[in-house]
């Protein structure tokens, strides 16, 4: 775990999270951030080499099921693979900032410069 | 404030359900009658504790005139009927608005009911409104909300705990029965033992996720409030089981976790790891703590020390895995589909920013920069992977003990309530409060909070009870005999 965050780094990750931080928040995030990692850190003190990551519970339970005797009824719960009714798509809309009834309308993704190229 | 209310009008322990369905069943109390004081008792207390964020009074009635023509039939009643529960309001609930305590979300109304919501109305309760929480769930106060904090009913000075915190007091100030509060890192067993009522963390997959607005998925709980341990148990018994809209959820049978509840606890093996009585631990939480360990081994408990030696990894581990979780769920909130957009938007891109700029607060602003920064380039090993390696130590010390004790008993925090303003200025302080919760948020593992004593200055402390996964009979049986010793 390399050092600390640079002014730079916490303006790329604001960029990667499509976050538009405010100048003023910058020095703020950016201490807080470095307060966090130093305390991160610690976790270098222990030696993880071939332990596999824990990324859900159910990983756990599957992977020491005969060991703790975990029961068969635990597991992901797959649905069919089938057609079925979803929300009403005006109920939906009504909820959106903009809408032509069907779509979602946002603004342009892509601006052309007419005449200005 | 220019209100005047004494602490004793605003601290009051609710009837129990079973006195409450008594009462409905034979006629004495009608459903009605109870939502309307209940609805009165909130127009009083509410602009001072900030609880409710909005009331669903006119469905509240229509479901308590239901119940009502059921009884006065002499037809048989649904568990919960006529039963007055406030919803956390990072649960989706058709009928008012769902706002995650953001305001990127304010005057969101969503299109359908989370699972937990819709089994409660269909065995009858009567849900009263949308209860205050910190933004996303992401607090340890409750001063995260963008619809400002709740004051804990004990002390009004102080934090009711987060992020559950209105949850927390509605029970305590009795506004409602009991309530629905989410757990990620300790969300619902820190405001319980702050506000001296009873939480429940149950197992990952024993309670559907499905309209919980998700801030870690692998972590997120839903799970019960009330003013004691059977009434939280027959809660539970109602909301849990599979959801084929929740592939996490577990299709295990579920138990009548009350009648469990009842069971002698004589014999039963308690852990007592010394890594939760440490450094950190305030001397009065610890003599409330270990009076209760003493009601356990008067009711006939073998009281064993352990060791969990990996906790004091548990809250890195936990802010790095929640907060990367975290900045991939609230990717979804980009001024698109619902909540807010910002006016000042001139494209796609700028429309993203800074409606996320404007509809985020600070604290959530702090996490999803920190779980984007974990997750990106050149840092995913050093942070992420590391992290949920150290995951995997903690669970499995987790499942090690278990196969020596039947449960754990630990302080559920390491103070009583903070005051208000405390420790906002401190990130890492506030994250500190979760010190002795993260660790069954990691594990999978569950858990209950219930009072066990209080502080010289009144404060409640709460003692979690741990037990394996889907062991929530033994939680809550441990914790019974907790509460009858103190009856």
């Amino acid at each position: 775990m390399s050092g600390l965050v640079s002014m730079e780094e916490v303006e790329r990750v604001a960029e990667l999270a499509n976050l538009d931080l405010a100048e003023d928040e910058k020095p703020r995030m950016q201490r807080d951030l470095n307060a966090i990692l130093e305390y991160v850190a610690q976790l270098n003190q222990l030696d993880t080499a071939g332990i596999e990551p824990m990324a859900q519970v159910s990983d756990l339970l599957s992977h020491l099921e005969g060991a703790i005797g975990a029961d068969s009824g635990h597991g992901a719960l797959l649905r069919a693979d089938a057609l079925k009714a979803s929300l009403d798509r005006a109920e939906v809309m009504e909820e959106a900032p903009d809408t032509d009834g069907a779509f979602f309308r946002t603004p342009k993704v892509i601006e052309r410069q007419w005449g200005s190229n | 404030m220019g209100i005047e209310l004494t602490t004793e009008t605003l601290l009051e322990k609710p009837a129990t359900i079973a006195a409450l369905r008594e009462g409905i069943a034979s006629g004495t109390l009608t459903a009605t009658e109870l939502a309307e004081r209940y609805y009165a008792r909130i127009a009083e207390h509410n602009p001072l504790l900030n609880v409710y964020l909005s009331l669903t009074k006119e469905q509240a009635l229509e479901q308590a005139a239901a119940v009502d023509a059921t009884a006065a039939k002499g037809d048989p009643l649904a568990p919960l009927a006529g039963i007055p529960i406030g919803i956390k309001d990072v649960l989706v609930m058709q009928g008012a608005p769902s706002t995650a305590g953001s305001a990127i979300l304010k005057g969101y109304h969503p299109p359908y009911d989370a699972t937990a919501v819709k089994k409660l109305t269909a065995a009858g309760a009567v849900l009263l409104g949308k209860i205050n929480c910190d933004e996303f769930a992401m607090g340890s106060s409750n001063e995260n909300s963008a619809y400002g904090p709740v004051r804990n009913p004990v002390d009004t000075d102080r934090v009711p705990g987060g992020s559950s915190g209105g949850s927390a007091a509605a029970v305590a100030a009795n506004l409602a029965v009991a309530t629905l509060g989410t757990d990620t890192g300790g969300s619902i067993r820190q405001p319980a033992s702050f506000c001296g009522v009873v939480g429940v963390l149950p197992t990952y997959g024993r309670v559907s996720r499905y309209g919980l607005i998700a801030f870690a998925s692998s972590l997120d709980r839903v799970g019960p409030f009330a003013g004691n341990v059977r009434d939280a148990a027959e809660i539970l018994r109602v909301i849990a089981g599979g959801d084929p809209s929740d592939a996490t959820s577990s299709p295990r049978p579920v138990e009548d976790y009350a009648a469990e509840s009842d069971k002698d606890v004589r014999g039963l093996k308690i852990g007592i790891p010394e890594e939760y009585f440490g450094e950190g631990l305030d001397p009065e939480v610890r003599a409330a703590v270990e009076a209760g360990i003493e009601k356990l081994r008067g009711a006939g408990c073998e009281i064993k020390p352990i060791s969990l030696k990996h906790t004091k990894y548990a809250i890195p581990v936990y802010y790095l895995v929640a907060t990367a979780e975290a900045s991939a769920n609230l990717a979804r909130f980009d001024g698109v589909r619902y909540g807010h957009r910002s006016a000042s938007a001139t494209n796609l891109s700028s429309m993203y920013r800074l409606s996320r700029e404007e509809g985020f607060g600070p604290e959530v602003k702090r996490r999803i920069l920190l779980g984007t920064y974990a997750l990106s380039a050149g840092y995913y090993d050093a942070y992420y992977k590391k992290a949920q390696q150290v995951r995997r130590l903690l669970a499995e010390e987790f499942l090690t003990a278990f196969a020596g004790v039947d449960a754990i008993v630990t302080p559920t925090a390491p103070t009583a309530a903070f005051k208000l303003g405390e420790k906002t200025d401190d990130p890492l302080a506030m994250y500190l409060a979760d010190i002795y919760t993260v660790t069954a948020s990691l594990a999978g593992i569950c858990g209950v909070t219930a009072p066990c004593g209080a502080t010289s200055a009144g404060l409640p402390v709460g003692m979690q009870v741990l037990a394996p996964h889907f062991g929530e009979s033994t939680a809550f049986r441990v914790a019974r005999a907790v509460e009858s010793a103190s009856e």
